[in-house]
């Protein structure tokens, strides 16, 4: 039974990447990689980490495609992109190209590495005892890992930040620059073009 | 027939790659972006397969920062398109090449 999941959450999995790549409209490419990411959760679920797939459809499915939505919605660009042209020469067919030979690059590290992984399995967070995946998440975060996990708390705080400064509308005309900013440029362009006054003054000043 | 971990990091580099070419060929800024959705979620599933391989919980931590630093690359990352698109209607990545001066 595991195969048959593995394998159509697989194709659903790769059909949707295939979709995203080859989608015209920007919302068909929103809604293809809901699929990839949804395949990708089965996949979670089916390698018992139930609490990461369920935060793959809540924050993935649920709140990065909604906002790529909301995004191409606001700034009108689903409309179908012209594929047939090609600004950079040759331009496709190097990124196949580019592609295939990191795929094939892959491919042979697995091939060659056929014993499997070395590393030793963890000691401090040891997975399959029977014990909650959640339960084990969430003791290890605030334990052992609660520094970085305050850290993305603030990386998560800066971004909100960040986007809201990005995205802020300036009323009416640009804003002049800073009196002291304009003074120092004058005083630049004066040395760069009239030397003479520059150096009498300075000749003063000595 | 048993799924090995090797079936998952062989989906794992196919997704990768994919999403690879898809950032190397779309000009469309938002497509870019789900293309690197898709190589993080490439690398996502090859930390859970690797992780439940050695019955490491290390690798599920790893996917939850990844998830946390991948939310908020796009909240940033869709602010710029957002900014840019507003002084240039219907840019592409290709347009915005006049910012190398």
């Amino acid at each position: 039974m595991d195969v048959g999941v593995f394998l159509v959450s697989a194709a659903i999995v790769l059909i949707g990447a295939v979709g995203v790549l080859t989608a015209r409209n920007p919302v068909h490419a929103a809604l293809f990689l809901v699929q990839t990411l949804f395949g990708v959760a089965v996949l979670f679920v089916l390698q018992d980490a139930t609490f990461l797939a369920a935060v793959q459809v809540i924050v993935y499915a649920g709140a990065v495609v909604i906002l790529f939505l909301f995004v191409i919605m606001l700034l009108g660009v689903d409309r179908a992109e012209d594929m047939g042209v090609e600004p950079i020469a040759g331009q496709r067919p190097l990124a196949a190209v580019i592609g295939a030979s990191l795929m094939g690059l892959l491919l042979t590290l697995l091939l060659v590495a056929t014993g499997g992984p070395t590393g030793t399995p963890g000691q401090t967070a040891p997975l399959g005892d029977g014990v909650d995946n959640t339960r084990r998440l969430g003791e290890a975060l605030f334990t052992d890992y609660v520094f970085a996990m305050e850290l993305t708390a603030l990386l998560l705080t800066i971004a909100v930040v960040g986007a809201v400064v990005l995205v802020r509308t300036v009323k009416g005309d640009l804003q002049p620059l800073p009196v002291v900013a304009v003074a120092t440029a004058n005083e630049e362009t004066e040395i760069d073009t009239q030397p003479g006054p520059e150096s009498d003054a300075e000749g003063g000043v000595a | 027939m048993v799924v090995t971990t090797s079936w998952y990091l062989v989906l794992g580099a196919v997704l990768f790659s994919l999403g690879a070419v898809g950032l190397l060929t779309r000009r469309n800024p938002l497509v870019m972006f789900m293309c690197v959705e898709l190589m993080l979620n490439a690398v996502n599933l090859t930390f859970v397969s690797l992780g439940a391989a050695l019955g490491d919980l290390g690798g599920q931590l790893a996917v939850f920062f990844v998830l946390v630093v991948a939310a908020a690359e796009v909240v940033v990352g869709l602010a710029v398109v957002v900014a840019i698109m507003r002084r240039r209607q219907g840019a592409t990545v290709d347009d915005l090449s006049v910012l190398g001066g």
